[in-house]
């Protein structure tokens, strides 16, 4: 038994706009008998007001998605096109007093026959961008819909996204790649929620970072070009080097003094110069 | 509102009998079985009276009895048992189309490096015999098949795969549970080494199981503790729910003794109603071998989940097929395993009866369903919508 709220009852037992609307100006359709649940949205634009006058709903599917559609009407009815694009599977939702998480991909389904509705109403056809790949096959849901469901509701796990786009929930093959999608939306956002911190380094840290890199990374370069350096002191944010080898007589020492400062600068986040004896 | 209970193959009405004969267990006589005094010997003596009662049932000895926890702890019981007593042998063939108990314990056991058989049924749900002979081999363990499937109610020919077995000295564990107390089951005859029951699906209450295991099978303790059940099953008995499996069984008995046609007859009548008054409509599974208490008939262009809503607001009870859940929206594994056309596979009702049911409670569902059916489907993108809207108008205006 699902535990439904009494708004989603009453949409479900007697839901508002049912059918199709006379002489419609565009018909957004979305899912199919296969996988278990479809939506027809059609509705009446006013040229003049570009306001949705009417709209009407088909929808074969469970009680939340009877439910969900007649709310989609009822939420566009007397909208602009404009603020009606803006409606989201949570407005749907919450519209009903909330849904089993479970049952979103209900809401989630307005949502898309409301786009597909606007954008034939405006003859636009959808351009797939990179992002519109489909991820999961079973149910036709690419890698966007799952990133932007993820993000606005919150979603971490691979079940949760199954809840609210179906996605993974038919041959479960896409399961790994919305693992990959999971994990790229949430560590790009922990790192930038966190403001990055920077250890500030003590003296003794710090020199024993620079003298590191030269040991490790820019010697071995300069060797291999016939050339060399000798760290000869530390003196604050100077760091006094003596060329040797190729080097010395190095028409472009110049320019390799200057990429060493690049680097020391980078490692250590302080403002180092580099300078021969 | 009155309740029409038509979920009988998901659990049942406690028959007053039964309920009468637990009462004094949960009071007075709350001794325990294995006490040395003789207030809690005289409850022994009545738990072996409920084996033998179960053990009639079935055609069994009372010794072969042992009393579990549920049917799901004896489903996993015998297939432990199966495995651990042949080592040596790591294949396991059973149904796609199993109770759940039996399945995941299937993953289970091939999470732990066994091999696993899962045999395909026709669309009408039969199983395919030759599928079983071919995977059959030496290092096959245990075959383990439903007697009656919970969905469909249809009914595999146990008899014919126990010879099979038989004759090769293969384990042979059968989850009777939708079975036993529904049809007559005389394990004198049948050749099973194994069968699993549960006794809420006979009007004994939740919470108590059987697993049959004959004479001479070897057998390992699924759980283990103190020496209840000859050391076959630890734990304290669940003393009433026993007594109360036992009174359930007897009655059971004197039911299936009557014969199980008007029971059968009444389903009948169901489904021939709905039939022939909700067109696209049609009977999943084999109706020449089912049990006499079942029906499951997909309703096109609908979705099985709006159905059953819909019926409870008229205090119906059935389940469906079309399990909506966790957003796969998946139909059941057992109508997708029979391959039921996609238009009617979202739309499966399940209606299970029994002995408690009454003709006007039939009559109450073929007059509700109908114009259920017809308002849903006028809502549906899909099928013969027109004519549909058009009779629904015709009702709602009839109705005014």
């Amino acid at each position: 038994m699902w535990d439904y709220t009494d708004k989603v009852k009453e949409f479900f037992l007697r839901p508002k706009n049912v059918g199709a609307v006379e002489n419609a100006d565009a018909v957004g359709e979305v899912g199919s008998i296969v996988c278990g649940d479809a939506l027809k949205l059609s509705i009446k634009v006013d040229k003049e007001t570009n306001r949705i006058v009417d709209a009407k709903f088909q929808t074969f599917g469970c009680a939340s998605a009877i439910a969900s559609s007649s709310a989609l009407t009822e939420l566009v009815k007397g909208k602009t096109l404009e603020e009606a694009s803006k409606i989201t599977n949570k407005d749907i939702a919450e519209y009903l007093g909330g849904l089993p998480d479970e049952k979103m991909h209900c809401s989630v389904m307005g949502m898309e026959a409301l786009e597909d509705a606007i954008l034939k109403y405006k003859g636009e056809k959808k351009v797939l961008r990179p992002g519109e790949n489909i991820i999961c096959k079973c149910f036709d849901v690419s890698e966007d819909k799952i990133r932007k469901t993820a993000i606005e509701n919150r979603l971490k796990t691979v079940d949760e996204i199954t809840h609210y786009t179906k996605a993974g929930g038919g041959c479960g093959t896409c399961i790994p790649e919305i693992e990959r999608i999971l994990k790229e939306v949430w560590s790009v956002r922990e790192i930038k929620e966190r403001p990055v911190e920077k250890k500030k380094l003590t003296n003794l840290q710090r020199m024993t970072l620079i003298q590191d890199v030269l040991e490790r990374e820019i010697r071995p370069k300069l060797k291999a070009d016939g050339g060399d350096l000798d760290l000869v002191d530390i003196e604050g944010s100077k760091v006094i080097v003596g060329l040797r080898g190729m080097c010395v007589d190095c028409p472009s020492c110049d320019m390799t003094i200057k990429g060493i400062e690049a680097r020391l600068q980078e490692v250590t986040g302080q403002d180092i110069t580099v300078v021969t004896e | 509102m009155k309740t029409i209970y038509l979920d009988n193959n998901a659990t049942t009405q406690v028959a007053p009998e039964v309920v009468e004969a637990m009462l004094p267990y949960f009071t007075e006589l709350y001794g325990n079985a294995s006490s040395m005094h003789s207030f809690g010997g005289q409850v022994h003596a009545k738990i072996e009276v409920a084996r033998t009662q179960v053990a009639e049932l079935i055609g069994a000895e009372p010794e072969e009895i042992i009393f579990t926890g549920c049917g799901s702890e004896s489903d996993n019981t015998a297939l432990m048992s199966a495995v651990e007593c042949n080592p040596a042998k790591r294949h396991v063939i059973t149904t796609r189309v199993e109770h759940s108990a039996i399945l995941n314990f299937c993953k289970h056991l091939e999470g732990k490096g066994y091999r696993v058989t899962y045999l395909p049924v026709d669309t009408l749900g039969r199983l395919n015999m030759d599928a079983l002979l071919e995977s059959l081999d030496d290092h096959t363990a245990v075959v383990s098949v439903m007697y009656a499937n919970n969905e469909t109610g249809v009914i595999f020919p146990i008899e014919e795969i126990g010879k099979m077995l038989r004759a090769r000295g293969i384990l042979f564990h059968v989850d009777a549970v939708q079975a036993v107390g529904k049809i007559p089951i005389n394990l004198k005859e049948l050749p099973v080494d194994m069968i699993s029951l549960s006794g809420h699906k006979l009007h004994a209450p939740k919470g108590i199981g059987v697993l049959y295991v004959r004479k001479g099978t070897r057998f390992c303790p699924y759980l283990i503790g103190g020496h209840q059940e000859r050391g076959r099953r630890a734990g304290t008995e669940n003393v009433a729910s026993i007594i109360g499996l036992g009174k359930a069984c007897e009655l059971a008995r004197k039911e299936l003794a009557r014969g199980t046609a008007p029971l059968a007859a009444l389903r009948d009548k169901l489904e021939a109603a709905l039939l022939e008054s909700c067109p696209d409509a049609l009977v999943n599974g084999d109706r020449e071998n089912r049990l006499p208490n079942t029906t499951n008939i997909s309703f096109e262009y609908v979705e099985g989940e709006a159905i059953l809503l819909r019926l409870n607001e008229f205090g119906i009870c059935a389940s469906s097929g079309s399990a909506c859940t966790s957003g796969s929206l998946q139909p059941s594994h057992v109508l997708r395993a029979m391959g039921i056309p996609y238009t009617a596979v979202h739309g499966s009702v399940r209606f299970s009866l029994s002995g408690y049911n009454t003709q006007s409670e039939i009559d109450r569902v073929v007059e509700v369903l109908p114009p259920i059916i017809r308002e849903l489907r006028s809502y549906s993108p899909f099928g013969r919508d027109k004519f549909e809207q058009y009779l629904c108008r015709l009702d709602a205006a009839r109705a005014d």
